[in-house]
């Protein structure tokens, strides 16, 4: 039992807090989300620069053969400074290449990811699935020169910042995986609620590569989701820490009836509760994280991240309501990240699936 | 990173396992898992049984019966009892006033005291509330007036667990009614309990067990010898107790051995002609409830880490454990009851009927009292608010 970073891990999550703080404080990530692109190109750089985009891919490919546990501490980071860049996006795309995908296809992916060229996304979703993985009509046809898909997806995430797609559609086989060039897909983009850039995705008769064997992409999927969705755990762990802490600060300095409004018995239990909630969400993302990595089987992996995503829903849920009220009015206005971070927290509850959707899992497996 | 033990702990946590596999007896096994009430005999059984293994004091020093274990053994150790579900140790002995005597007595009162403690052969109990001193402890009013060699104790305590169980009783007694602060003037006494003026007067329950009690003092006489540290310093000793809990407060083992029957009462239950593991209600009820305990316990893992890298005592990580923890074991007691439906209702068998009592569950009956009787968890030992009082004030500075 080692609840502590070692010291790889704890040096990256010094710098990536570091780089939060400095090059991307409130100002700066403003800037960065209402430009055209809906994120910053130097910032990608330097995730990888600092390695970031390496962490989950095996050294043959340039990465540093981590997982979801090292990539805790970054993204506890960038949930604490809400970062919108592509990052979980391009790790969702790249993970189904390293999963499924031959050598020779690994070889042409995952290096330029690692080295921060290449952008990725996973056209997954489709009308009507809510959160149900095994969903899929979007079609692909074998013409003997190669596969051709048709396919309607929706809230696809980084879409327009990716180069490539992994895109699920069906063959007489089952579901599959393709890798698919942007340039061949029509984008519908749009900003998130938590600012970030998704886009629904319309192929008709759009070339793709088959990734992996053909029908036999439910398994991958399900891991790269439930990886996805460790990796969104850690993300609102940080989320919620913000959260938490500008509450607490507000407390400490917003003063009604001439004192502190956190010398108020009914405000102090309030904010207790908050942080009990976000010592409780931590220690699923930990959990989660762990599993997500070393589960024994998919039935555990699965049983332990529901169980995390059911507590980060509730508990983000619940921290994120709490700041706006206890900021009152301030709380409010889309001048104070507090509002941003409700905003966050609020999509992340459902996210990869809400806390109902989990608990059906979390009692089926 | 590692979520999981060691393999020494492992190790360790089989071989009390093992242990407690062949030496817990079958009938207070028996009594616990069917939420029976244990009486005095019962608790110094097993408490003798674990000071003959050694493992009754384990924080204690090794001269005084302790052992080495670290912090996580320990943990491991009373986690492991609260899963088999042995009886509990009585804090009032060897977690309260043993570590006060380390800490505070004189030489003649740990030697006098420690050694009973440790083998079981004095009961103890703590004299801290009285009926106007609950959470404000400080304003309490039982006096002792120093008279020669004696003081002379007169006043009223309340809320004495096991009180009518106990040989002797701890208490926070004022020796000084003009001191300049409340805090001041407060001295901590050991009362034997078969003094002359003690009387002990039963607290019975909504769910009909005694366990508290109220005990008045009237012209008490006590030995000076029986003051522990300075007259008036008696609340220094009351706030190093309360710095003194211990790491297992969230009582996640015995919390998962009664999620684990719950799941498999709730499964032999009926309802619209399934399980009721099968009713969607109640098994995200069950659910949320499981995961909540799942957290806390990595929660509590967590913080015994932090406690064994930094060496620093858990301060008010332990109120956060205590509030958790008890919330977890009164959501058991509410899902216990939702489960048993109306068979809720039955209590007590009464021998005027003429179909016998052969057929009324002694276990089912338990389940409506037992959930009366977890109210006490989360008002108890420092009530939640006060916890989260000392979170406030301790870890977020407000």
């Amino acid at each position: 039992m080692n609840f502590d970073y070692n010291e790889e891990q704890q040096l990256l999550a010094d710098s990536v807090r570091r780089f939060i703080q400095k090059g991307y404080e409130f100002e700066a990530r403003r800037k960065i989300v209402a430009s055209p692109e809906g994120f910053s190109e130097p910032v990608w750089k330097t995730f990888a620069e600092m390695g970031l985009t390496g962490i989950p891919f095996s050294p043959d490919h340039g990465g540093f053969g981590g997982g979801a546990i090292d990539l805790l501490s970054v993204m506890e980071a960038f949930g604490e400074g809400l970062v919108v860049e592509p990052f979980l996006a391009t790790l969702l795309g790249a993970q189904c290449v390293a999963r499924a995908g031959s050598e020779a296809q690994k070889k042409a992916v995952l290096p330029q990811v690692v080295e921060g060229k290449l952008r990725m996304a996973f056209a997954h979703t489709e009308k009507g699935a809510r959160y149900d993985l095994d969903h899929v009509n979007a079609t692909a046809k074998n013409s003997g020169s190669g596969w051709s898909l048709d396919a309607e997806k929706v809230v696809v995430l980084g879409a327009a910042a990716a180069a490539q797609l992994v895109v699920s559609a069906r063959t007489p086989a089952g579901v599959s995986l393709f890798l698919v060039q942007a340039k061949g897909v029509k984008l519908k983009p749009y900003r998130t609620l938590d600012e970030m850039r998704a886009a629904d995705v319309v192929l008709a008769g759009t070339p793709g590569e088959l990734l992996g064997a053909e029908g036999q992409a439910m398994a991958v999927i399900e891991a790269v989701v439930d990886f996805a969705t460790a990796l969104v755990c850690a993300e609102a762990v940080g989320a919620m820490k913000y959260a938490c802490d500008s509450t607490l600060e507000y407390l400490k300095t917003r003063k009604q009836f001439g004192v502190p409004i956190g010398t108020f018995q009914a405000l102090q239990h309030r904010i207790v509760d908050m942080y009990i909630a976000y010592e409780q969400a931590k220690s699923m993302a930990f959990l989660a994280c762990s599993q997500a990595d070393s589960a024994a089987n998919a039935k555990e992996r699965a049983r332990a991240i529901s169980a995390a995503k059911i507590k980060i829903a509730d508990n983000a849920r619940h921290i994120s309501q709490e700041a706006i009220q206890l900021h009152g009015g301030m709380g409010m206005s889309e001048e104070l990240k507090v509002s941003h971070s409700f905003r966050r927290l609020t999509m992340i509850a459902q996210q990869f699936g809400d806390a109902d959707h989990h608990l059906e899992r979390f009692a089926s497996v | 990173m590692d979520l999981n033990y060691s393999r020494e702990e492992i190790a360790f946590r089989d071989q009390v396992r093992g242990w407690l596999k062949d030496n817990l007896p079958a009938d207070l096994r028996d009594k616990i898992a069917n939420y029976e009430e244990l009486n005095r005999e019962d608790l110094i059984r097993w408490h003798k049984i674990l000071a003959k293994q050694g493992w009754v004091a384990p924080s204690w020093p090794k001269e005084w019966g302790g052992n080495d274990w670290s912090v996580v053994q320990r943990y491991i150790f009373e986690e492991e009892c609260g899963y088999a579900g042995t009886p509990p140790l009585i804090p009032f002995g060897l977690s309260m006033c043993g570590p006060v005597l380390l800490k505070f007595g004189s030489d003649a009162q740990k030697r006098q005291f420690l050694p009973r403690i440790y083998n079981g052969d004095d009961f103890w109990c703590q004299g801290y509330s009285e009926p106007g001193s609950g959470s404000d402890l400080a304003s309490l009013k039982t006096k002792a007036v120093r008279s020669g060699d004696h003081y002379l104790v007169n006043g009223q305590k309340i809320w004495t667990t096991l009180g009518h169980c106990a040989d002797w009783i701890f208490c926070l007694v004022r020796t000084d009614f003009g001191a300049a602060k409340r805090q001041e003037g407060i001295s901590f006494l050991l009362i034997d309990m078969k003094t002359p003026g003690i009387t002990v007067r039963p607290l019975i329950l909504m769910d009909g067990g005694h366990e508290v009690n109220e005990v008045f003092f009237e012209d008490v006489k006590v030995p000076v010898a029986n003051l522990v540290h300075k007259e008036g310093e008696g609340w220094t000793v009351a706030k190093y107790l309360l710095g003194h809990e211990r790491m297992n407060t969230g009582r996640i083992g015995a919390s998962k051995r009664e999620l684990a029957k719950l799941k498999e009462f709730a499964a032999r239950q009926r309802h619209g002609g399934k399980s009721l593991m099968e009713d969607a209600r109640f098994r995200d009820r069950l659910s949320r409830l499981e995961v909540e305990l799942m957290a806390l316990e990595i929660t509590n893992l967590r913080f015994l880490d932090r406690m064994r890298r930094t060496g620093q005592p858990p301060g008010a990580d332990v109120s956060m454990l205590k509030i958790k923890g008890t919330e977890i074991q009164q959501g058991l007691t509410e899902l216990m009851m939702q489960a048993v439906g109306p068979l809720a209702q039955p209590f007590k068998a009464l021998s005027s009927g003429n179909g016998g009592d052969a057929g009324f569950d002694a276990f089912t009956a338990a389940i409506a009292p037992r959930y009366c009787n977890f109210r006490k968890t989360t008002i108890y030992a420092g009530s939640n608010e006060i916890q989260r009082n000392i979170i406030a004030k301790m870890t977020l500075g407000l």
